[in-house]
């Protein structure tokens, strides 16, 4: 039998499997067993169907299972039919073992694990054979991967006598039988897993749908299986492999969300093997390395770590601490003890970081803890008798509403604790408090911890260089673009600079000029699977704290003299500091001992020279480090004529990878001082690759001698230089998810492209690196073309840095696939319909023989057969049709380019796309011949104007919905053919954006509902998708809201991402985007255009192997895009599997772009990329241009088809087997390139497609909506008023949206008149209740509502007020759960309850009253009006830049939880008091809006707390704080005076 | 990178000239530079494109947008480095480039181009003025001697390139003033001789050593070149004696008019009016032929021929008709098909402001002879263009009075005795057959001998000249030295 996962194969490699899933437990407070729990636990379980997935085949999910305390008469009874008498509970453990079904094997396994036994003196009482149920209809795929499951009973051995040590013995047990099964490399080895060993619980989980797992095991069914908790997981797997041991639960967690973190996780334990013992395990500690194998996934790899933490002495709550901390880095309010505990224990691990809602339980303790961003949901609530159930969402389980005495959910880094033996729920302050008085950890720190910056200045002086500042800097291979594109932006302004338009320069292992080694690294992200995180507006997250030198003994639990540490607040380092790091030893009275490791080799050695430099650089840290050094300084400050230097990177991770082998690297800190860091890119890999601080020194002596002698301006220079690098860090980690310096470090987000597989596996062990490239000696000779350069008598670098030419084409710089001539030749074609023009063009382009620049410049095309006329092949008109242009807002370009390209795509029949801004509802109908644009769009919102033609149509088929929400209405999404759901961009993948309040016009601020001159932010995640199940949920709103538009996500490519396409095809989208890194933008950090994401060729090719492995790819469509520019390229695309194909900055340069590269400047000369009206007028773009253009393209591929013997082009697709690399490629670099994994073709039956060539089933005819739309035809068709009622549970998602969609397909945007449909709703709700709700549609639930209830409110109302049977206030008790109204446009919700975290993020301008809300409320909100009737949580109003929200402050205390950047706080004033002279928010004061939203509440709802409100209004108003972002006040002032002067 | 509104609020600011009336008195240059506001004003309107098209308009592929920035900031010195890392003599383009640049400029799309141009002279004056043109004499020799044939732009390009990373190097010139075309074809008044004076000093200084009034490879030169050489050197000569040769000689044949009457006094080729007259102005012998008080006719409508209408307008000539055998190109271009290319299009230079009359599609049939030898009208015809093809119009035949015709139609090769002389094979046009990339470009069909400017290229720019010349060098530097830092 072979692997469940199959081996890596072309670009598929199983270590990019990502899964996410739903968790639940309930558990009985005072440790009541009984079997209602196992089969609650169980219908949890099939109400979170929904989370889960199905793969190709319906009967096979991802995986589920249960985890419950061992039912002790159960077993007792079912062993003693064996004849084995059991001892008394808590004397045997049980392993629950799956065995392999090859017999010799299985023997092998159950005699090791036997011996085991033996070995740690315990006792084999007996095996029992788990009864399944085999009758159980079961995937094919899924059976033949059956294990067989037994159950081992253990006895204690003479020596134990309490539980706990037995548990701790079993742990032993299993890692030394697992070890041991290990080594003896079986084939069947494999499926040998141990789903549970221990004397408390016992799991039964596998590849069972979640409705299978009670019906499988038929333990489960049997009444004697009595528990006191059931903790259960159903798992959503990108991929569709059958594998059953990587359902959840694990031997203590089940767990959603993912771990960013974890490579850097996994090798820093590797790190420390050597360096940590454990009083409590002693000898037996070396028994369980290695901790972790490889191909783990995260789950599994965190739940190791954490039983080890367990094992070796920490409490369960004390180790999800350490493993999982709160952010306390920034967090003012926290108490000082539990920050000192945190600080404490920072140094000792880093956090596991990433969204994550970990469930975890050791039998005696069940709790469950949140990632510090609160990135996935948790609810629980609390029975008056004494049960307690958390699921990820509410209404799993149906409990009487009467019964209930608490609702609430898991808040950001909280933890909720029952333990059953105390009986009680502990809560998260007592839990922390008690944990973080338990030692003087304030003390401890306060003595322990050493700043940096605190250490006295160092005497000594910084020795002078060798060589001049020049030389140096053309050694390390500065050019003038480092200056004034990179360094002058940053120490101007603190942050890095924005550049636009993407790239098109050659990749670096192509490039004739040399290159810093940094730049074959690119930056991984976050898509689907995970959520970037915003590093400026949730900045209270991250954190670049990191500690230099040896880490404490991570399981010294006993410690009473911990070991001091040194602290810097981030990771840049000046040279003051550099100097008392170099002489640390003198400044702390010998506790720290600093060792310098000169990386720099005589030229004159060669290239021939560095592999064994950096072999004895290794052998030299280990020296250091085994006598005593825990510092150590890896420096090429000594670079000087003769000396080169081996780029840091390199050095640094070799050091550092050899540090971890040894077991050494957590002994000592690893610093780095080189002259080649300068960009952020730079830093985060000498980070990522594990160095702890760095010392640009030679950056630094730039700056300074740019401040010309100004010492001040110097100091401000370097002060700026060094923020910019840190927000830049941020930013990096944040794509990834990431908020801690501390668990970057070493962390690995890199891909590499261009460098030898070989020679990354051994210098940077697990990075991914697919086409090979340049091996260790091309590195060196490399950095020495440029060194002997910068020493030698060239002319031009005599006085001056090369010229650069990366980021501006310069010629004789760096090469560029757009080229002047090309642009010219394009655009003369295009203008004047000339076919041989534009080929000279493609020529420019495609004929790579000389300037070598993309990979598929590489490709040549090797026919299957021979030629056919070019008559024969598919017609152009037909080809164009797969063309779609980018997602260019109508912001980012001007209205006349945005609507030029609808134009032309409609002529030719293909796509465009409205982008992320939303579209004017003016374009969807078709037009008259003779109609002028301005006719249309109006007049003052058209400078150049275009007559338009008969059947000419505006609209743009595919509708963009990004993060920012911004004008995505009902009617906008019933008017799309296609809904794009934009995940990432090439150009800055992982990244929200922002457009700058100077650039929303009027037109602008209408389309996306907001305010003209008021800022908008587009967030880095959508923040109603943190995992993949949360997108599955998404395009399952947009699929109600729109059901005959096909559902597109775009991905961009990097490393995995065809496992992410694999789960966004399970996920039911019907369409994926591949993008390029190199696709173009608006605006964009320089770093990331260059350094983020991959070629579209890698992705593709790995999409479409992966799909095509999962047997996926049938049912999705694929769409490739990124720098698209000739005929060839579509070609190329679709051999690598593409069904369409995205165009933007080509069709843009016909339009009359020419790569200005200032779309961010807002002065692009000729009104493409622009809002100003001056520049607008120069636009002279014309949509036959643009049609010439596609059709060119077309004719084109035609011919290459006729040349390869083609006909039709959906033959070409995913024929990767008639592309070949180009023979005789003599570049020194590019001739090391090695494409076989792109061409692979997966080995799959013929049958399987390898195109899209089916649909998705998205289960629409479960919606409630059908009954909804049934009932209120009345109301649809003739607007009269209809009552619906009707009960709800949490399966039914996406209540009322459907319903919308007729509204919205009917009456648009204006909707029916207010209340005309009226539906009122009992129970819990689905997620997205009254998503994109129409204006006439109110819900009224009786109940509760689950998470993104309102999401993208188009005028509806919702209403959400608890069941009369619910005993509790409606302020404490949670009736919403996160991320309630995002996006929404109009229409208003009124809560009588809590909401949870991100309440009313991106809202444009609904209304809503709710009665408390979590974390980031308000946050990113343009519009609208927010009362919170109660509490709030931390950064409230961050990004805030419109819209007003109003908070009953009681306590005073609001100002320390709101965000205040870009707010004031004011009182609410007496409306007749209120300055008449100053604008007003929807035109009344304060007070009357308030009032009236309140007694409305109060009507609505019923609520206590309005009422109470009302009666006491005037001492309540004082109370009242109104949240007023500046930006609003000035643009309503401004407003108002344009008014003013428009009235006079 | 400038000002990034610049080209939204500034105007193109033209140099100045002086007025027609009062430069038409003199033959010293009456555009004046910048002024040091005026230069920033006109360096903020670039718009440091992603693509500077001007950068590869540009044939010496200067990098335009970076001195215009630094002379926008003022950082004039800065401005002057990077201009010379591309060309060695700005001061010329400065004065004489038709400005291809500009063509190119991204801005010249739907409004005023930058001033590139005035920017290149305002730098290079400015930096003659600061003393900050300096020589640049090598650190070391190489032992290694170089013969530049020919002075002009290209020559004096290599020389000084070849010079700079020490060979010795030496420029033969046939002629007694040097600079070729620079020197003797283009009248004082759009370059003055002093620009290529103190060049030449600046050269010596760095070592080059100048020899004129000497002939290379072949002596008896073809009818209408001025030749002032006293002294002979053959090719074998040069050959013994250097290390390597660069043939810079230009292409000096003119394009003759073979049709009845060419032969009477008064039908001159243009560069024997011009020549004669820039010695006169250099203070040497009066130029033999005079156009005061004549009727003056040039056929051509290039620069020489320009150059013909201005000296003639100098002299102070009855009337001034220039022909050209091309309809008159469009006043304005179509922009959306040439640019960034050179437009066809009609180009009034500073000479045809001073008065002249254009006659376009014509084509001249014959002299007519006064009787005495002397020409005093031709006869002319007026011709349809039609695909590429002309044909006379029937019955359009004129005659107009002429007591002087300059011929100003190009020129066709360069001396094919020199190419003989040292053995180089030619090209389809007569010139000297050697690439421009890649391997072994350079380098003519004769070992060691290279061959830079319109000598291979033909006819051409000056900028054009100085391309060749700079990357010739380099190639001879490689061919010497095995390895050569010289760009491109």
């Amino acid at each position: 039998m072979e692997p469940a996962v199959p081996e890596r194969q072309g670009l598929y490699d199983p270590a990019n499997e990502h899964d996410a899933c739903g968790v639940g437990f309930v558990a009985h407070v005072k440790g009541q067993k009984s079997h209602g729990i196992v089969e609650q636990g169980l219908l949890i379980l099939k109400n979170l169907d929904h989370r889960g997935a199905v793969g190709a085949d319906p009967l096979q999910g991802d995986g589920a299972g249960i985890l419950i305390q061992i039912p002790d008469q159960f077993y007792r009874e079912e062993m003693a039919k064996q004849g084995i008498n059991l001892p008394p509970a808590g004397e045997y453990g049980i392993g629950m073992v799956f065995l392999p079904q090859e017999a010799a094997s299985r023997y092998a396994c159950i005699e090791e694990i036997e011996r085991s036994v033996q070995a740690e003196g315990q006792v084999v009482l007996g095996w029992r054979d788990v009864p399944v149920n085999r009758d159980m209809p079961m995937s094919p795929a899924v059976k033949a991967k059956e294990p067989v499951i037994r159950q081992v009973f253990v006895g204690r051995g003479p020596d134990v006598f309490v539980t706990d040590a037995l548990e701790r013995k079993l742990f032993i047990i299993r890692r030394r039988a697992a070890n041991a099964i290990k080594s003896l490399k079986l084939k069947h080895g494999q499926e040998f897993y141990v789903p549970s060993f221990s004397a408390r619980t016992v799991n039964y989980k596998g590849l069972l749908l979640a409705d299978q797992v009670g019906v499988y095991y038929l333990d489960l069914q049997d009444k004697r299986v009595v528990s006191a908790l059931a903790l259960v997981h159903q798992r959503f797997s990108t991929n569709t492999f059958p594998t059953w041991d990587l359902a959840h639960p694990f031997r203590m967690i089940a767990h959603n969300g993912e771990i960013n973190t974890l490579r850097g996780n996994v090798n820093w334990f590797k790190a420390r093997e050597q360096a940590i013992s454990s009083p409590i395990l002693g000898e037996d500690l070396k028994k369980i390395w290695p901790l972790h194998y490889p191909g783990q996934s995260d789950s599994a790899s965190f739940d190791n770590a954490l039983e080890l933490l367990v094992m070796g002495g920490y409490s369960l709550a004390h180790a999800m601490m350490l493993m999982i901390p709160e952010a306390w880095e920034k967090h003012t309010l926290m108490d000082e003890n539990r920050r000192a505990f945190y600080e404490y224990h920072a140094a000792m691990m880093e956090p596991w970081d990433g969204p994550a809602a970990v469930a975890f339980t050791d039998g005696r303790q069940i709790g469950a803890t949140l990632d510090r961003n609160g990135l996935r949901p948790a609810r629980y609530l609390v029975t008056d008798d004494d049960f307690v159930v958390m699921a990820s969402e509410s209404g799993v389980l149906p409990i009487p509403e009467k019964k209930i005495v608490k609702k609430w959910r898991l808040q950001p880094g909280k933890m909720f604790l029952i333990d059953m033996e105390q009986g009680r729920i502990i809560d998260d302050k007592e839990l922390k408090d008690s944990l973080a008085k338990a030692k003087p950890y304030r003390e401890w720190i306060e003595k322990i911890r050493i700043k940096l910056d605190e250490v006295p200045a160092a005497e000594e002086k910084t020795e002078a260089a060798a060589a001049s500042l020049l030389d140096r800097q053309q050694a390390f291979g500065y050019t003038q673009e480092d200056i004034k594109v990179i360094l002058e932006p940053m120490v101007n302004n603190g942050e890095e600079a924005t550049g636009s338009m993407g790239t098109d320069s050659a990749l670096p292992v192509l490039s004739s000029k040399p290159k810093t080694f940094y730049a074959y690294f690119k930056q991984l992200f976050a898509q689907v699977t995970n959520p970037p995180v915003d590093p400026i507006r949730e900045e209270l997250v991250m954190s670049l704290v990191s500690f230099i030198g040896p880490k404490p003994n991570l399981l010294n639990t006993t410690d009473i003299n911990p070991p001091i540490r040194l602290e810097v607040s981030q990771p840049v380092l000046t040279a003051a500091d550099m100097e008392k790091l170099r002489h640390i030893q003198k400044y702390t009275g010998g506790k720290f001992r600093s060792f310098e490791l000169d990386i720099c080799y005589p030229v004159a050695w060669g290239k021939d020279g560095v592999e064994a430099r950096l072999a004895s650089l290794a052998a030299d840290a280990e020296d250091a480090v085994r006598s005593g050094a825990n510092i150590l300084i890896v420096s090429d400050r000594k670079v000087d004529e003769n000396h080169v230097a081996i780029p840091a990177l390199l050095a640094t991770s070799t050091i550092h990878q050899h540090l971890v082998k040894k077991g050494l690297r957590t002994s000592a800190g690893l610093v780095v001082e080189t002259g080649s860091a300068r960009e952020v890119h730079h830093f985060a890999l000498l980070g990522g690759y594990g160095a702890e601080a760095v010392h640009p020194y030679l950056a630094l002596e730039t700056i300074e001698a740019l401040a010309k002698g100004d010492a001040a301006k110097a100091d401000k220079f370097v002060k700026n230089f060094v923020k910019a690098i840190g927000k830049g860090l941020m930013k990096v980690m944040s794509k990834m998810g990431i908020s801690t310096y501390m668990s970057y470090t070493g962390a690995q987000i890199f891909e590499a492209i261009g460098l030898q597989k070989a020679f990354v596996e051994k210098y940077f062990t697990g990075t991914p690196s697919n086409i090979e490239g340049i091996g260790v000696f091309e590195v060196a000779e490399e950095t020495i073309r440029l060194h002997k350069s910068a020493f030698s008598d060239d002319p031009v670098l005599a006085n001056m840095l090369d010229a650069g030419g990366e980021y501006a084409y310069r010629t004789r710089g760096e090469d560029h696939v757009w080229t002047p001539d090309a642009i010219a030749k394009l655009q003369h074609s295009t203008r004047s319909g000339k076919y041989e023009t534009y080929k000279e063009y493609a020529r420019i382009i495609n004929d790579q023989t000389k300037r070598h620049l993309t990979l598929r410049g590489l490709f040549e095309f090797k026919p299957a057969g021979g030629p056919i006329s070019l008559e024969e092949v598919e017609s152009a008109k037909d080809i164009v049709k797969r063309f779609a242009t980018g997602a260019m807002s109508l912001g980012s370009i001007s209205t006349e380019a945005h609507t030029t390209l609808s134009l032309a795509m409609n002529r030719i029949g293909g796509k465009s796309n409205t982008g992320e801004g939303g579209e004017d509802a003016k374009r969807f109908a078709p037009v008259k011949g003779g109609t002028m644009l301005s006719d249309i769009v109006g007049k003052t919102r058209i400078e150049r104007d275009i007559e338009l033609k008969d059947g000419d149509s505006l609209r743009s088929a595919i509708k963009q919905v990004a993060s920012g929400r911004f004008g995505v209405t009902t009617e906008y999404l019933v008017n799309a053919d296609q809904i794009q759901i934009k995940m990432a961009q090439g150009a800055k993948p992982g990244e929200g954006g922002q457009l700058p309040g100077h650039k929303v016009s009027e037109y602008i601020g209408f389309l996306r509902h907001s305010v003209p001159g008021v800022g908008l932010i587009s967030p880095p995640p959508h923040h109603d998708i943190y995992s993949i199940e949360d997108l599955a949920q998404l395009i399952h709103d947009l699929k109600n809201a729109n059901g005959k538009a096909s559902i597109s996500v775009k991905l961009v490519s990097e490393v995995g991402v065809g496992t992410v396409a694999a789960g966004v095809s399970k996920a039911k989208a019907d369409h994926v985007v591949i993008s390029g890194f190199d696709g173009g933008t608006g605006a964009s950090p320089q770093s990331s255009i260059k350094h983020a994401g991959t070629p579209w060729e890698l992705g593709l090719a790995e999409t479409q192997q992966t799909l095509v492995l999962n047997r996926l790819r049938g049912r999705i469509r694929v769409q490739v895009d990124g720098q698209m520019k000739t005929g060839r390229d579509v070609v190329i695309g679709a051999l690598l599997g593409a069904d369409e194909f995205g165009f933007a900055t080509a069709p843009l340069v016909v339009e009359g772009c020419i790569m200005m590269r200032k779309c961010h400047l807002n002065t692009c000369p000729v009104g493409v990329a622009t809002q100003d009206p001056v520049l607008r007028r120069r636009f002279t773009g014309q949509p036959e241009h643009v049609v010439n253009y596609f059709f060119f393209v077309a004719e084109e591929v035609r011919e290459i088809m006729a040349q390869l013997g083609i006909r039709k082009f959906e033959d070409l697709i995913g024929r990767a087997d008639l592309l070949d690399m180009r023979a005789g490629i003599e570049h020194w670099k590019a001739k090391g390139l090695d494409f076989t994994k792109v061409f692979y073709q997966p080995a799959v039956p013929a049958s399987e497609p390898r195109r899209h060539a089916g649909e998705q089933d998205h289960g629409l005819h479960k919606a409630l909506d059908h009954k909804l739309i049934e009932q209120a035809q009345k109301a649809l068709e003739k607007g009269q008023k209809v009552q619906i009622e009707t009960p709800v549970i949490n399966v039914n998602r996406t209540v009322g949206t459907m319903l919308s969609g007729e509204v919205a397909k009917r009456y648009g945007h204006a909707g029916l008149p207010d209340d005309t449909i009226h539906v009122k709703l009992t129970g819990t709700a689905g997620q997205s209740f009254g998503a994109f709700l129409a204006k006439g549609v109110t819900l009224e639930l009786i109940g509760e509502g689950n998470d993104y209830v309102g999401k993208g409110l188009s005028g509806g109302r919702i209403i959400i007020r608890p069941h009369p049977d619910f005993r509790g206030q409606t302020v404490e008790n949670i009736i919403a759960g996160n991320t309630v109204m995002y996006g929404a446009i109009a229409g208003e919700a009124f809560f009588a309850g809590v909401g949870g975290e991100r309440f009313c993020v991106r809202n444009s301008g609904g209304t809503a009253v709710v009665e408390g809300v979590g974390d980031h409320g308000c946050e990113y909100m343009t519009g609208g009006t927010v009362v919170v009737l109660g509490m709030t949580g931390r950064n409230f109003a961050a990004g805030m830049s419109g819209g007003i929200a109003y908070v009953l402050d009681e306590d005073g205390s609001f100002k320390n939880r709101c965000n205040l950047a870009q707010v004031a706080l004011e009182k609410v004033a007496a409306a007749s008091r209120q300055p008449a002279n100053e604008p007003m928010h929807r035109g009344l004061t304060d007070e009357d809006q308030l009032k009236d939203l309140i007694t409305r509440h109060a009507e609505y709802t019923g609520s206590a707390r309005a009422k109470d409100i009302l009666a006491h209004w005037d001492a309540y108003r004082e109370k009242f704080v109104k949240v007023y972002p500046h930006e609003y006040k000035r643009a309503l002032t401004e407003l108002a005076t344009a008014g003013q002067k428009e009235a006079a | 990178m400038g000002k990034p509104t610049g080209f939204l609020e500034f105007e193109r600011l033209s140099e100045a000239y002086e007025p027609v009336e009062v430069r038409v008195k003199h033959y010293k240059e009456f555009v004046s530079h910048l002024s040091d506001d005026a230069a920033k004003v006109q360096g903020a309107r670039c718009m440091d494109c992603g693509i500077p098209f001007c950068n590869t308009g540009c044939p010496v592929n200067n990098v335009i947008p970076d001195w215009n920035d630094l002379v926008y900031r003022g950082n004039w010195k800065q401005a002057l480095d990077v201009l010379h890392s591309t060309n060695n003599f700005p001061d010329f383009t400065g004065r004489i480039c038709p400005a291809p640049c500009e063509a190119a400029c991204t801005l010249g799309i739907n409004d005023q181009p930058v001033g590139i141009k005035s920017i290149e002279h305002f730098i290079i004056d400015k930096a003659w003025e600061s003393g900050w043109v300096v020589p640049q004499p090598p650190k070391q020799k190489t032992g290694k001697k170089v013969a530049v044939v020919g002075s002009g732009p290209a020559g004096l390009a290599a020389a000084q390139q070849l010079a700079r990373v020490g060979h010795a190097v030496t420029v033969f010139e046939k002629n007694d003033r040097l600079g070729g075309l620079l020197g003797y074809g283009i009248p004082d008044f759009k370059l003055e001789k002093s620009v290529i004076d103190r060049r030449v000093a600046q050269m010596e200084a760095e070592g080059v050593t100048f020899r004129t009034k000497v002939v290379v490879g072949g002596k008896d030169l073809p009818q209408g070149i001025i030749n002032d050489a006293i002294e002979f050197v053959s090719a074998e000569q040069l050959n013994k004696e250097f290390d390597a040769v660069i043939l810079a000689a230009g292409s000096e044949v003119p394009r003759d008019l073979p049709i009845p009457g060419r032969e009477l006094k008064g039908v001159y080729a243009a560069l024997e009016f011009l020549i004669p007259q820039n010695k006169q102005v250099a203070g040497q012998q009066p130029n033999p032929i005079n156009a005061k008080g004549k009727h003056v006719v040039v056929i051509g409508g290039g620069d020489t021929g320009s150059d013909c209408v201005g000296t003639s307008n100098r002299h102070g000539a009855a009337s001034v008709v220039q022909f050209e055998l091309m309809p008159m190109p469009p006043e304005q271009e179509n922009k959306d098909l040439t640019w960034p290319y050179w437009p066809y299009k009609l180009r009034t230079s500073s000479s045809h402001e001073e008065g002249c009359s254009r006659d376009f599609a014509v084509a001249t049939k014959e002299f007519i002879g006064d009787g005495q030898g002397n020409v005093k009208a031709l006869k002319a015809v007026r011709v349809e263009w039609k695909d590429g093809k002309m044909a006379e119009v029937p019955g359009s035949e004129f005659e107009l009075p002429a007591d002087l015709v300059f011929l100003a139609m190009g020129f066709t090769n360069p001396v094919g005795s020199l190419l003989e002389a040292f053995g180089v094979e030619k090209d389809g046009r007569g010139n000297a057959k050697a690439t421009t990339d890649g391997a072994g470009c350079y380098a003519t069909s004769a070992a060691k001998v290279f061959a830079a400017g319109d000598v291979r290229r033909g006819q051409s720019l000056v900028v054009w000249a100085i391309r060749e010349g700079r990357q010739c060098a380099r190639e001879v530097d490689a061919f010497l030295m095995g390895t050569s830092n010289l760009p491109r």
